[in-house]
């Protein structure tokens, strides 16, 4: 078994814990004894945290919208798609047509490109995120 | 937050107003009751009664929609009974006497009609606070949920600096953030108005800087739209496409009908996600994400500080890191984003980013996190803010008269609901929601109701209503319990089975586009 020390994916507070792996799989969590907020101890959400990673319904292909159906597609094809769509929509009216949400759960390098996609660019500042929900 | 989550268990005062913290934010709620314990004065501004309110000094059960008032109110008592900090309002603020004059009106008991807390209980926590040299105020989205959001925050700010209490350890305006890493999003500048760092997309040699960094240019330097303007825009045709990363607006944002609309009206929606969920339903491409465990990079916490994220296990599936496929799309777009790993990313934020400079993934690798601001690679990081001087200079007190809510109770709709989350589920339940003992502990909406306003309709516990709002009904178990006051109910969001977010009111904050999802106008019916 392996551990690896990072930081709690539901509130605010950003404890810090270990996770368990065995076999490329997630076994369990443990608090830092250490750790400035944690100090040993975690919330109900905390301790169960690494549950939902292997639960059977994460999404784990790209999908393309079909006769109204989403089918499987392969990151090759889903990536040109979404490409192809956006540089479509942007030329037919205008880069504000366009709007992206970022995220609150994903990590701060994520958000960063994020907003460089949205601002450098699509050269648009329709970027926003769930901070007020 | 100003201040650093370890300073709570030090303070001898702490105001809590909106926010249910020993369920929402545990360890924060944890460092109260440890405060409480040693003798610490904790005063709790909420029309439920939360845990906290067991150790509290005080309780204020305000009307939702009235914390103008109150504050104002307990900022009057404080003026009137000569208990402000008279060398920190002479030697750190200004505008002080508009301050005094507009809340010279606010007396105990005028306060007290508008919000129906008694005028000795207002008088109480003004002394309270303000008589403790250590009082921190802590607050969440009771406070912000409201069309008069950023007018709460301003009243609250006026309140720690008439006394003092900012700048100083165990001091200061506290808000709670309540997701993991909604500090962070706001920080790299997902937000309409600013890049990394607070950086203003108005501030032309800001602009400059990015575009040269970046290597385009004609970056706009207008404010775009928010999240709620962008909805309004879809609904109208004037947005053609949405890119959401890790966020689900069909169970998060208000008045759910009118943002499927708007999702429908799109010409292409593109939702990166981890799970199904009832937005990636609408999507036309669904790109999979990956969870925290996954992946290598930060989050930024409610304290400010930047800590490691590590990658435990591989991707499972296809799925791939949210950056990875950002870079993906951009290189498709022509504009190729070569970074090899988190790491780059995070030094090109440091370069751009005046408080993140030192924050660097070497220093990262090894400790807890570093809080921002922290200017450069030899400096330790900041515990709290404001220390000697306000970052503008002089902080500005802005007084703020009350406001009704948008939609208050009448004969038709007789009873104001409001809403928030419960311990064992987090916001729209996508992950919660997919974990057994959080499931076993709590799987099934409910709607809290006082029991004279349960006698009153004549409903028992546990049995299903219909709670309507001038937008919608659901069908809802009834929780009665004297924990809340009576004409007030409470209902969760983290349930796609009942979903709260059919019968809020999307009027929202005129500047901080905020919902008013703490109060609106709704009634129960009996079944059948």
């Amino acid at each position: 078994m392996s551990t690896v020390l990072t930081t709690c994916p539901y509130c605010g507070c950003g404890c810090g814990f270990y996770l368990h792996t065995e076999h490329n799989k997630l076994v369990g969590v443990t608090p830092s004894q250490e750790h400035p907020v944690s100090r040993g101890t975690l919330c109900v959400k905390g301790w169960n945290a690494h549950e939902m990673v292997h639960h059977p319904e994460r999404l784990k292909y790209p999908m393309i919208r079909e006769n109204g159906v989403l089918r499987r597609a392969s990151w090759e094809e889903a990536l040109d798609f979404t490409a192809r769509k956006l540089q479509e929509i942007r030329d037919k009216y205008t880069t504000e047509s366009i709007g992206f949400f970022t995220s609150a759960k994903v990590t701060n390098e994520e958000n960063y490109v994020m907003m460089k996609l949205a601002r450098g660019v699509f050269l648009n500042s329709n970027i926003d995120h769930c901070a007020r929900l | 937050m100003t201040n650093s989550i370890n300073e709570f268990q030090n303070a001898e005062c702490i105001f809590v107003i909106g926010s249910n913290t020993t369920e929402q934010h545990p360890e924060i709620g944890a460092r109260i009751i440890e405060a409480a314990k040693k003798g610490a004065k904790i005063i709790v501004c909420d029309a439920r009664s939360i845990r906290l309110v067991k150790y509290a000094a005080v309780h204020i059960k305000q009307r939702n929609g009235t914390d103008i008032a109150l504050l104002n109110g307990i900022m009057n008592v404080i003026i009137q009974e000569d208990l402000y900090d008279k060398q920190f309002v002479a030697e750190r603020t200004e505008n002080f006497d508009a301050l005094k004059t507009l809340v010279a009106k606010y007396t105990p008991e005028y306060v007290s009609k508008i919000t129906g807390v008694p005028a000795d209980d207002i008088i109480k926590a003004a002394r309270i606070y303000a008589t403790h040299k250590k009082s921190m105020i802590a607050y969440a989205m009771g406070i912000t949920q409201h069309i008069c959001g950023v007018d709460n925050v301003k009243t609250v700010a006026n309140l720690a600096m008439l006394t003092g209490h900012v700048g100083m350890e165990s001091t200061g305006v506290n808000p709670l953030r309540g997701q993991n890493n909604v500090q962070g999003a706001c920080d790299m500048g997902g937000l309409p108005n600013v890049f990394t760092g607070y950086q203003k997309v108005t501030d032309e040699p800001v602009c400059q800087k990015f575009e040269k960094a970046w290597g385009v240019t004609g970056i706009p330097r207008k404010v775009g739209k928010t999240v709620t303007d962008m909805l309004a825009m879809a609904h109208k045709g004037e947005l053609k496409a949405l890119y959401i990363m890790g966020e689900n607006p069909m169970m998060s944002d208000p008045d759910t009908k009118h943002v499927e609309d708007a999702l429908k009206h799109l010409e292409l929606l593109i939702v990166q996600d981890i799970f199904p969920n009832e937005t990636t339903a609408l999507a036309h491409v669904v790109l999979p994400g990956c969870t925290f465990a996954e992946k290598d990079g930060t989050f930024s916490n409610t304290e400010r500080r930047v800590s490691r994220v590590r990658k435990a296990i591989e991707p499972i599936g296809e799925s791939r890191q949210d950056w990875q496929i950002i870079c993906d799309l951009a290189q498709r777009l022509g504009y190729p984003m070569k970074y090899s790993s988190w790491a780059d990313i995070l030094r090109e934020i440091n370069e751009l980013t005046p408080s993140y400079a030192g924050i660097t993934p070497e220093r990262l690798e090894t400790g807890f996190g570093i809080q921002w601001p922290c200017p450069n690679k030899d400096h330790p990081g900041t515990p709290y803010l404001h220390k000697g001087k306000f970052t503008k200079g002089l902080g500005t007190f802005v007084p703020c008269e009350h406001i009704e809510p948008n939609e208050v109770p009448d004969a038709e709709y007789p009873l104001t609901l409001t809403t928030g989350r419960v311990y064992w589920h987090y916001h729209t339940g996508s992950m919660t929601r997919r974990t057994n003992l959080l499931e076993r502990e709590c799987n099934q909406n409910f709607v809290e109701i006082h029991p004279d306003t349960a006698k009153s309709l004549n409903v028992r516990n546990g049995e299903t209503v219909i709670v309507e709002t001038r937008r919608g009904s659901i069908e809802i178990p009834t929780k009665i319990t004297d924990e809340i006051v009576p004409g007030l109910i409470f209902v969760p969001f983290h349930f796609t089975e009942a979903k709260v977010n059919l019968l809020t009111n999307p009027a929202h904050d005129p500047v901080g586009k905020i919902p008013e999802y703490k109060v609106c106008a709704a009634r129960i019916r009996k079944k059948g």
